[in-house]
């Protein structure tokens, strides 16, 4: 029973770092149908510049956390305004490529200027941990989760309750409809890349954290987050952060409980097979939903 | 007439490489005038409708919107200006519901402060654009389907909550692109009333482009006629009717000689 708690608690703890991933790719995806294959590179350089503030600037930890999600959040409108503007209209499958380039950009970018070995993330919770009735709570693991509710919680009421969210949602139904009730698109998408951007380094922040640390090829968590989101459902936030818990669950509890003879790395192959099997009932994911007519 | 026209078009041209879509178009719609441009199919009345609703952009000629140089706006800058348009094939947003799709109508009468709103101190402000777009919709009696995803409606109610949300934009100027266009003729009667309601008790100027002939001299005051993009008659709706020129517009050449 304290193994099933315990790999409970770090199966929800990781699935919540997969929330942040995965809403990070959704926020961008349900207004401009394109999935940005940078956001794994994104919290790659979300956690190296929290690192490289906190260990080499010696700024305090949450002031590192602060500018270095400032920073990508301007990064991220910024790459929108900039780059992706120009290639409006284009097909998706165009600007889904601009957006792996921009991915292997920055990961070489990382290694050039930090090089290839891991480095301290410079955060105050290092391995340290508490125990709950047998249970080893580890801080970082538990600030994790708190983050994560904190970050959902403000995007949900950010989506729901301003005209800004709601102008969003609203994008990917009809654009020029949306113009034409006097919403500046172009400053909408440059928002939700702000937005991947904040939730990037978040999710690179506890990627990075214990047992973890920054280092080149954190970025592959991402993929591993790819499950969540199309099990959960593209264009469903709702469906991204209960898609990101599920897989994270599943990994960890297979990676505790797979027999011997799956092999080794069977928790990596497990987050894969529900999402087929989710797929094989639901073709949207389980909060997704069929296209609208017009794209 | 003293005061300026709302809308104020002269020598309006746009070409799409050698094809003319509409040329040497001029008209004046003065304020609180329901105003009605028809033509057969391909006489450049949609074209004429997108460079009045800023998604083309005319190549000569100007065009006078409430006293401002409209060819210099951007289109999300027309719903602050006054003008409110509706889209023949339906410009809603699908996945959200009656009420949020009017809503959204209010996006330039709102504060900007997200923070703000995010916060619940907007809480007045926001009740205030809910009540004025729920208004919108008691208004076109299609109030009990505001917590209804817009996708589930049949097209008649799609097409009320798309007039809806013109209404709540608050408007001067409201644009219609075929309004009737693809209903069945009860569907087209409602319409029909409704733009004329509408035009009655809230003093907006109306600019109706429209191809269904009845519908248009019911409602019009002034009907301007394009064929293969130019203007042949503008008058009021008797005038026009008994107008050899927009007869043989819409009946052909042959079948008059017939």
């Amino acid at each position: 029973m304290t193994e099933f708690l315990q790999l409970a608690f770090q199966g929800f703890s990781l699935g919540c770092t997969y929330a942040l991933i995965g809403l990070g790719f959704v926020v961008i995806f349900r207004a401009s149908n394109v999935l940005n294959f940078a956001q794994g590179a994104m919290l790659l350089v979300g956690a190296y510049l929290i690192s490289w503030l906190a260990v080499d600037v010696g700024v305090p930890f949450l002031v590192a956390v602060l500018v270095a999600a400032s920073l990508l959040t301007l990064g991220g409108a910024g790459f929108q305004a900039v780059v992706l503007r120009r290639v409006t209209g284009q097909p998706p499958f165009v600007i889904a490529m601009i957006t792996i380039g921009a991915g292997i950009a920055l990961v070489a970018g990382v290694e050039a200027i930090w090089g290839p070995e891991q480095r301290l993330l410079g955060d105050p919770w290092g391995s340290s941990s508490f125990q709950v009735g047998g249970v080893t709570i580890g801080w970082v693991k538990l600030w994790g989760i708190v983050v994560t509710a904190v970050a959902v919680a403000g995007y949900f009421a950010f989506d729901r309750y301003t005209r800004s969210g709601l102008a969003i949602r609203a994008i990917a139904g009809d654009e020029e409809a949306t113009l034409s009730v006097g919403v500046p698109v172009r400053r909408m998408h440059a928002i939700t890349w702000g937005l991947a951007g904040a939730l990037a380094t978040l999710g690179g922040l506890f990627l990075a954290g214990f047992p973890g640390a920054p280092q080149p090829t954190l970025g592959d968590a991402a993929l591993r987050a790819f499950p969540a989101i199309v099990l959960g459902g593209l264009t469903s936030p709702v469906g991204a952060v209960i898609g990101g818990v599920v897989i994270g669950i599943v990994e960890v509890m297979t990676s505790g409980y797979a027999p011997d003879w799956t092999g080794a790395n069977f928790y990596a192959v497990a987050p894969y097979i529900v999402m087929i099997a989710v797929l094989l009932v639901r073709p949207y994911g389980l909060l997704g939903r069929a296209p609208a007519e017009r794209l | 007439m003293t005061r300026e026209p709302a809308i104020s078009v002269r020598d309006l041209t746009l070409r799409f490489g050698a094809v003319t879509a509409f040329e040497g178009v001029s008209c004046d719609v003065a304020r609180g005038e329901l105003f009605a441009v028809i033509g057969p199919n391909g006489a450049g009345k949609s074209s004429l409708f997108n460079a009045l609703s800023r998604v083309y952009q005319p190549d000569s000629g100007t065009v006078r919107f409430l006293g401002e140089d409209f060819l210099k706006l951007r289109p999300q800058q027309l719903a602050g200006k006054g003008l409110a348009r509706s889209f023949q094939n339906l410009g809603l947003f699908p996945t959200l519901t009656v009420l949020e799709n009017v809503l959204i109508g209010r996006h330039h009468l709102m504060r900007a402060g997200m923070l703000r709103c995010g916060l619940g101190l907007g809480r007045a402000e926001e009740q205030g654009h809910r009540h004025a777009a729920l208004e919108a919709l008691e208004y076109l009696s299609i109030a009990d389907l505001a917590g209804t995803e817009v996708q589930l409606l049949p097209y008649g109610h799609q097409k009320r909550v798309e007039l809806a949300r013109c209404l709540a934009m608050e408007p001067a100027v409201m644009l219609l692109d075929e309004p009737v266009a693809g209903m069945s003729s009860s569907e087209r009667a409602d319409m029909t009333e409704l733009v004329r309601r509408i035009h009655r008790e809230r003093e907006l100027t109306l600019l109706l482009v429209e191809h269904d002939m009845g519908m248009v001299m019911s409602v019009a005051e002034r009907v301007m006629v394009l064929d293969f993009g130019v203007p042949i008659v503008t008058g009021t709706p008797s005038e026009v009717q008994a107008d050899p020129r927009v007869i043989r517009a819409y009946l052909g050449e042959e079948l008059q000689a017939a």
